[in-house]
């Protein structure tokens, strides 16, 4: 291991601004692109309870309808 | 208009809007192919006359001049058959080292000098730890040495 | 044992077959994810020129072929819909583009914060980066053309021919660095040649590679089955899911 303590560890070498502003930024959007896809799904599945439900269709199942 | 024109509309805009920017790029992209020039096309006259442009090579080794004062720095970028003086005022990057690859961007004075207003490192494709580049660097010395026996 | 394929090729089935791969392939995913930045961060040396700002190539190299082989994939199914007019092929091109996306652009931002310290520049106009920056165009180009038009049928045929027609850029981007002077160096990795990086580095990267591999395939099955859901709301087996509550 390359690293004796932490503050040596966040420092890279001199390269910490370069090489944490690569990693954060890429799990910021992987977690982003994660997070839209379920609030799109969370969306989709809500609508869809109440189009359903306007036909006239059986209710009863209200609240599983609006969980992922 | 009716909505299927504006549709049509719509996807005749953006079809247009990337032939146009497909374009301008693929242009940009035809004067930049050459992203720089070699010593030896630089002598040739290949590389632009009283424009900017790059060249490209290896630091030649033991060319670095520092001047005292300021940031000047003077060497020389070989493609080890013909090498170019190059002058440049300004930070260099980490990876400038004598035998290193760099590339340069600036005009070519009367003289023969290039005057650089941008040095840019080139590294190669190799990734080792530090002791693994030390033998083979000494493996290199200990292989030339024999042959010159 | 025969096991019917085609049955998956229909919506309704490949919805339930998706969903059930998905944690499969997300537990990998953040298993491989975890033991490659240890790798990379704890066990990998440091680099003799460029010392700890190489370890960007953990992220950057994993992405970038991502972008690549994405795009490739996408334009695959696109072209596959757009030649038996399948549904859920089309359905597979708009879902990978938005991850294609990404990746493109997370290789472009490690690029330039590596570039920066290391060539002395966030940016140049050399083939590899602007054959790259295109790639990030041709992926938004698929989507917003996609999003202009509400006829999902005709969306995927107009994307299909974006889609078809980017391909070329694939191979420029792979071997810009052979056919011109750029400023990115050559591949460290290929097919033809032996890796150019030490095993422990090499070991990082690839198991990076891997993870990058399961979280695509996760996320692009859990974005088709919305985009399943979206376009066969009209269908019986749909209200049906909703009955069940198991939409």
């Amino acid at each position: 291991m390359d690293w004796s303590n932490w503050s040596e560890f966040l420092a890279m070498g001199g390269y910490g601004i370069y090489v944490w502003g690569s990693y954060l930024v890429t799990f910021a959007c992987v977690i982003g692109e994660i997070l839209l896809i379920f609030k799109r799904r969370r969306t989709l599945v809500k609508r869809y309870g109440q189009i359903f439900d306007a036909n006239g269709e059986d209710t009863s199942y209200q609240d599983d309808k609006t969980a992922v | 208009m009716k909505p299927r024109h504006k549709k049509l509309a719509i996807i005749t805009a953006s079809v247009a809007a990337l032939g146009v920017s497909a374009y301008l790029v693929l242009n940009a992209f035809q004067s930049n192919l050459v992203f720089f020039f070699s010593p030896t096309q630089v002598m040739a006259k290949e590389a632009p006359v009283g424009k900017s442009f790059r060249i490209g090579g290896l630091v030649e080794e033991g060319s670095i001049q520092r001047e005292a004062s300021g940031t000047t720095v003077r060497f020389s970028i070989t493609d080890t058959s013909k090498t170019i003086q190059v002058v440049y005022t300004g930070i260099l990057p980490d990876l400038f080292r004598e035998g290193k690859g760099v590339v340069a961007q600036g005009k070519l004075g009367e003289n023969g000098v290039f005057n650089a207003d941008e040095v840019l490192a080139k590294h190669d494709e190799n990734y080792m730890p530090p002791e693994a580049a030390l033998a083979l660097e000494e493996a290199a010395k200990a292989q030339k040495a024999t042959s010159v026996q | 044992m025969a096991i019917n394929w085609y049955k998956y090729a229909s919506p309704a089935s490949f919805y339930s077959l998706a969903g059930r791969m998905i944690p499969f392939f997300a537990i990998l995913a953040f298993g491989l994810l975890v033991a490659g930045l240890y790798i990379g961060f704890f066990v990998a040396p440091t680099d003799f020129q460029q010392g700890e700002a190489y370890r960007i190539i953990f992220i950057h190299v994993p992405a970038a072929w991502m972008s690549m082989f994405l795009y490739v994939v996408m334009a695959l199914w696109a072209g596959i819909g757009l030649a038996f007019n399948t549904r859920l092929s089309s359905m597979m091109a708009t879902a990978i583009a938005p991850t294609g996306a990404m990746f493109t652009f997370v290789a472009l931002w490690t690029g330039s914060l590596w570039g920066k310290p290391m060539w002395g520049t966030w940016w140049v106009w050399d083939a590899r980066l602007t054959s790259e920056l295109i790639l990030l165009f041709l992926y938004i180009g698929f989507m917003s053309l996609q999003a202009a038009i509400d006829d999902p049928r005709r969306a995927d045929k107009a994307g299909a021919i974006i889609a078809l027609v980017g391909v070329i850029n694939i191979p420029i981007i792979y071997f810009s660095v052979q056919w011109w002077n750029t400023l990115h160096q050559g591949a460290s990795v290929s097919v033809t040649q032996a890796p150019t990086m030490a095993s422990t580095m090499l070991t990082g990267m690839m198991v990076m590679v891997f993870a990058a591999w399961m979280y695509a395939i996760a996320v692009i099955l859990k974005r088709v089955r919305v985009i399943i859901l979206e376009r066969e709301r009209h269908t019986a087996w749909v209200s049906e899911l909703n009955e069940r509550g198991a939409l």
